[in-house]
C-alpha cells in the first residue's frame, strides 16, 4: 500500500488581483519573478528540497500558463513513479459541484486525492511568496512538540503586525491565541500561510465544517480545531519571506535581487531554486551596450544600456535605449532610442522604437490608485506600444495599442489604457 | 523517421591540445552553455530519430555526466532512447575499440535489433543544424549504398586534418582521400553518413573478419569504386571544432548576429542537459561590450570580445579580452587575460596576467579557491 509521511497541498489557485494587469491572464503563482522564474518555483523547490516529493497544486483561476509551466514536474524532479506533482482543478460531482470557494474548500474538494497516499501530515502552502524553507525542519519541529497544527510564523515590526494575522504564543511556543489583523496587536508573530496538520485532525475538522461556506484556514479550519483543544504551535521562521502581492512590493523583491550580496541569495550551491527552462543560449552585449547592477536571463540580447534591473530570458533592448529601475519579462523586445524607468513589462511585450516609459510628474492612477502607485509604469503581456510614445508615471497599457490611442502621442501620468483582458 | 543514429564520440585528440586531458572532445564546452555533442543529438531528435546510440572510450567522465539523462534531448521514450555504449569484456572479447568500424562492430547486436532499414552515423564535434530526413531522401534518390555529407572549407582553411572529397557531376565520390599531405580539393568530409542497416552490417563484419577496423579508411574508401557512395553536400554553417584554433574562431563567431540568430532563434532549437542557474549577475564595475555571457556568471569587470561560460566569476577591475573563459572559472581582482582559453574549474590568483601573444594561450590554473 502507497504511504508517504507528508504530502503537499499548494493553493495557486488565486488571481492575486493587486498585481493589475500582470494578472489578468495568469494566475498569480505564474507570474514572472527575478528574471527567470515564476513566483510558483520557489514553493516548489522547496518541496523538492526538502523531500516532499508529492505536491497537489489547486487551481482555478487562469490555469494554462501554469499547467504549462508545471507539466509533469520534470524541472523539479517532481516526476515520479508514485507520488510527484499533479494539478488539480475544480471538478463536477454528481450533486453539489462548485468551483473552489475558499483555501481550506479547496483542500477539502480534495479530500480522496490527499487519501490515497495515506498520509501522516499534510503540508498546506501557498503559491505566493518568495523565500527558501526547510520544511522537513517544521515537521520535526511538529513531531518533537506532539503538535495537531503547526504554523510557520515570522517576526515582523510591531508596528506593521496590525496588517497581518496575529499568533500568541507561549514560552514553549504553543499558540493561546489569534486575531486575525488586530488593530492592537498582543504578539509580533505573524502568520505566513505555512501549515502542518496531522492528516487525522485535518480530516476531522473537515468533517465538521464542510457545510461552512467559504471555508479558510485562517477563519474556520485554525479556530475549529483551538476551540476543540487541539495543541497548536508557532514554528518560528527567520530567513527571507517576502510576499509579493502588491506591484511595489514585487517590483521591491525584484529589485532586492540586485544587490552585490543580496540577502536572498540566488548563487548559492545547496537549495537551488528550479524552473522550466525553455531558453538555453547565453546573453549577448554588443560593442555600444552598457550593464551595471543587474541580473540578465538566458538567450537576451543587449544593444542599449541596463541599470539595476532584472531582465528575462529572450528579451531584446535595442541600441540607444536606456533601461533604469525596470523588470522586463521573457521573450519582450524593446526598440531603439527608449527610456525606461520603473517600468515593469509583461511577457511578450513589444515597444517601438523612441518611447519613452516613467517619465514626467507623478499623479494618482484614476481607476485603481491602490494597485498602480510607487511611480510604476506597468505594461501587461503580449501588450503593443508603437513609435514615439510617452507614457506618465503610476499608469498601465495592456494589449495592442495603435498611436490613435494615445493623444499627441501621450498617455499622461495616472492613466490607465486597456484594450485587452477581462478588467 | 526510419532511421536510428549512431553518434561516435570515442576518439582523443592531440589537436586539442591541453583541452583534451580533462575530457572527449565531444563534451567540449561551446557558445556558452552547450557541449558539441548537443548539436548532433539535437539534430537527430529535431529529424525525429529516437533510437541513438553514443559510442564513447576516451575520457568519457564529463560526456557520461553531460548524458546522465536522455530527456533534454527529449530520448526519454518507451519507443528507442539515448544508448551510451562504452567497450565492455566480454567471454569473445577483451579489446577497447580499435577504430570507428570496430566500435560499431562491438555493438552490433544494437544495430541488428533494430527495425528501422537505415542508420545516420555522425560524429559529436562538430557545430551545425542539420535535417537527416533530407539526406535520407537525398540518399534513396541516388539509390546510393553509402551517402557523405560533405562540405566546402572557407578559404585560408588548411583541409589537411579532414577527409578530402572530389565528386563527379552526379555527385559520385571518386576520390577520398583521408588527411592528405597535400589536398586536392577543400571539399571536406563531414564526418556524417547515412546507410542501409543490413549494408552496414555486411560491412562492418566483412571488415572485422578482415582485421579491419576504420571506417573511413577500410569502408569508404576501400569500397569507393565498388558500391554507390555520394556526396551531399551542404551549404549551411558547419564547422569541427577538434582543433585549438578552429575551436577558438568556433566560439566566436557565435559573436555574431547571423550566427546567433540561425542556431539560437530559428526554429527548431539546440537542446542540452539543464543546470538550473540562476540568471547572471552585473555588478558596479561591469563593463560588457562584444560578448557573451552564460547564465549564473557574476560579472565586475570589464569583458570585451569574449565568450564566457556558465557560473564564472569575474572580479573587480579585470580586463578579458578576445578570451575563452570557459565553465566555473574564478578570476581574481585586477587580472588581464588576454587571447586566452581558461580551462574550465580554474582558479586565478589576483593581479594575474595571461596574454596569448602569438596565438592561443591555454590557460589551466589550479590554485586554492576560498570565496564562493
Amino acid at each position: 500500500m502507497v504511504k508517504k509521511e507528508m504530502i503537499a497541498m499548494l493553493l495557486a489557485g488565486g488571481q492575486g488581483s493587486r498585481l493589475g494587469v500582470l494578472t489578468s491572464k495568469v494566475a498569480k503563482p505564474a507570474v514572472a519573478f527575478g528574471g527567470k522564474y515564476r513566483i510558483i518555483d520557489f514553493p516548489l523547490s522547496n518541496c523538492i528540497n526538502s523531500g516532499v516529493d508529492t505536491v497537489g497544486v489547486l487551481t482555478q483561476y487562469q490555469p494554462l500558463r501554469l499547467n504549462s509551466h508545471i507539466g509533469i514536474g520534470i524541472p523539479w524532479d517532481l516526476d515520479r513513479n508514485i507520488g510527484g506533482v499533479s494539478v488539480l482543478p475544480p471538478y463536477e460531482k454528481s450533486e453539489n459541484s462548485e468551483w473552489y470557494t475558499g483555501t481550506a474548500n479547496a483542500i477539502y474538494q480534495n479530500l480522496e486525492y490527499m487519501e490515497s497516499f495515506n498520509p501522516e501530515y499534510i503540508l498546506i502552502l501557498s503559491g505566493d511568496h518568495i523565500y527558501k524553507m526547510d520544511y522537513e525542519v517544521m515537521l520535526d519541529f511538529h513531531k518533537a512538540n506532539n503538535a495537531d497544527v503547526t504554523i510557520a510564523v515570522m517576526p515582523v515590526p510591531m508596528e506593521e503586525a496590525s496588517r497581518f494575522g496575529i499568533m500568541i504564543a507561549d514560552e514553549n511556543k504553543r499558540i493561546t491565541d489569534f486575531e486575525e489583523k488586530p488593530a492592537h496587536p498582543r504578539s509580533n508573530l505573524a502568520s505566513m500561510g505555512i501549515y502542518i496538520f496531522n492528516w487525522k485532525t485535518l480530516k476531522e475538522a473537515f468533517l465538521a465544517l464542510k457545510d461552512q461556506p467559504n471555508l479558510d484556514f485562517g477563519k474556520h479550519v485554525i479556530p475549529y480545531c483551538h476551540e476543540n483543544d487541539k495543541p497548536l504551535y508557532a514554528y518560528e521562521f527567520n530567513g527571507y519571506w517576502k510576499d509579493v502581492g502588491t506591484l511595489s512590493s514585487y517590483w521591491e523583491a525584484n529589485m532586492e535581487l540586485i544587490d552585490i550580496v543580496p540577502e536572498f541569495n540566488l548563487y548559492e550551491e545547496y537549495w537551488k531554486i528550479y524552473t522550466k527552462s525553455e531558453i538555453q543560449p547565453p546573453q549577448f552585449f554588443s560593442k555600444e551596450s552598457k550593464i551595471e547592477r543587474s541580473i540578465i536571463g538566458e538567450g537576451s540580447e543587449i544593444y542599449g544600456e541596463v541599470y539595476n534591473s532584472v531582465i528575462g530570458c529572450g528579451v531584446t533592448i535595442g541600441a540607444g535605449t536606456v533601461v533604469k529601475d525596470s523588470i522586463i519579462m521573457n521573450q519582450t523586445t524593446i526598440g531603439d532610442n527608449c527610456e525606461l524607468n520603473k517600468a515593469i513589462i509583461a511577457e511578450e511585450t513589444k515597444i517601438g522604437n523612441n518611447v519613452k516609459l516613467g517619465v514626467g510628474e507623478e499623479a494618482e492612477n484614476d481607476t485603481a490608485p491602490h494597485i498602480y502607485n510607487h511611480g510604476l509604469v506597468t505594461v501587461g503581456e503580449k501588450s503593443f506600444i508603437p513609435d514615439g510614445i510617452c507614457v506618465g508615471k503610476n499608469s498601465v497599457v495592456f494589449g495592442e495599442t495603435t498611436a490613435a490611442d494615445y493623444e499627441d502621442g501621450i498617455l499622461a501620468s495616472g492613466k490607465t489604457l486597456i484594450k485587452a483582458g477581462d478588467e | 523517421m526510419r532511421a536510428i543514429g549512431i553518434v561516435l564520440a570515442g576518439g582523443s585528440n592531440h589537436r586539442m591540445d591541453v583541452l583534451s586531458q580533462k575530457r572527449a572532445v565531444c563534451a567540449m564546452p561551446i557558445a556558452g552553455s552547450y557541449r558539441s555533442i548537443d548539436f548532433t543529438l539535437s539534430n537527430m531528435s529535431n529529424s525525429h530519430i529516437q533510437k541513438v546510440a553514443v559510442l564513447t572510450q576516451y575520457n568519457a567522465g564529463s560526456l557520461n555526466e553531460h548524458l546522465n539523462s536522455s530527456k533534454w534531448w527529449d530520448f526519454g521514450r518507451k519507443q528507442g532512447g539515448l544508448y551510451v555504449l562504452t567497450p565492455a569484456v566480454t567471454a569473445d572479447n577483451s579489446n577497447w575499440y580499435r577504430g570507428t568500424a570496430d566500435a560499431i562492430y562491438q555493438n552490433l547486436s544494437f544495430l541488428k535489433k533494430s527495425h528501422e532499414p537505415y542508420v545516420v552515423i555522425a560524429n559529436g564535434d562538430c557545430v551545425y543544424k542539420m535535417d537527416f530526413n533530407k539526406i535520407l531522401e537525398y540518399h534513396i534518390d541516388k539509390k546510393a549504398d553509402i551517402t557523405v555529407v560533405c562540405a566546402d572549407l572557407p578559404k585560408g582553411t588548411s583541409p589537411e586534418r579532414y577527409g578530402t572529397i572530389r565528386m563527379n557531376e552526379e555527385c559520385r565520390i571518386e576520390e577520398f582521400e583521408e588527411k592528405p599531405l597535400k589536398a586536392k580539393s577543400n571539399t571536406v568530409s563531414c564526418g556524417i553518413y547515412v546507410i542501409r542497416r543490413r549494408q552496414l552490417i555486411e560491412m562492418i563484419e566483412k571488415s572485422a573478419a578482415e582485421d579491419r577496423y576504420d571506417f573511413v579508411r577500410d569502408i569508404l574508401i576501400r569500397y569507393k569504386d565498388v558500391k554507390r557512395i555520394y556526396g551531399y553536400k551542404t551549404k549551411d554553417y558547419w564547422r569541427n571544432i577538434a582543433e585549438v584554433n578552429d575551436y577558438f574562431s568556433t566560439n566566436m563567431d557565435f559573436l555574431k548576429k547571423d550566427v546567433r540568430d540561425y542556431f539560437f532563434r530559428t526554429y527548431p532549437d539546440i537542446y542540452s542537459k539543464v543546470d538550473d542557474l540562476p540568471p547572471a549577475k552585473y555588478n558596479p564595475g561591469a563593463d560588457v561590450s562584444n560578448s557573451l555571457v552564460s547564465s549564473g556568471c557574476i560579472v565586475n569587470g570589464t569583458v570585451e570580445d569574449s565568450v564566457v561560460f556558465k557560473t564564472s566569476y569575474i572580479g573587480n577591475n579585470c580586463v578579458i579580452k578576445n578570451s575563452i573563459i570557459l565553465n566555473d572559472v574564478y578570476i581574481a581582482d585586477n587580472t588581464t587575460i588576454e587571447n586566452c582559453i581558461v580551462e574550465s574549474h580554474s582558479t586565478i590568483k589576483a593581479g594575474s596576467v595571461f596574454k596569448g601573444d602569438d596565438g592561443i594561450k591555454i590557460v589551466v590554473e589550479r590554485n586554492e579557491r576560498y570565496s564562493i
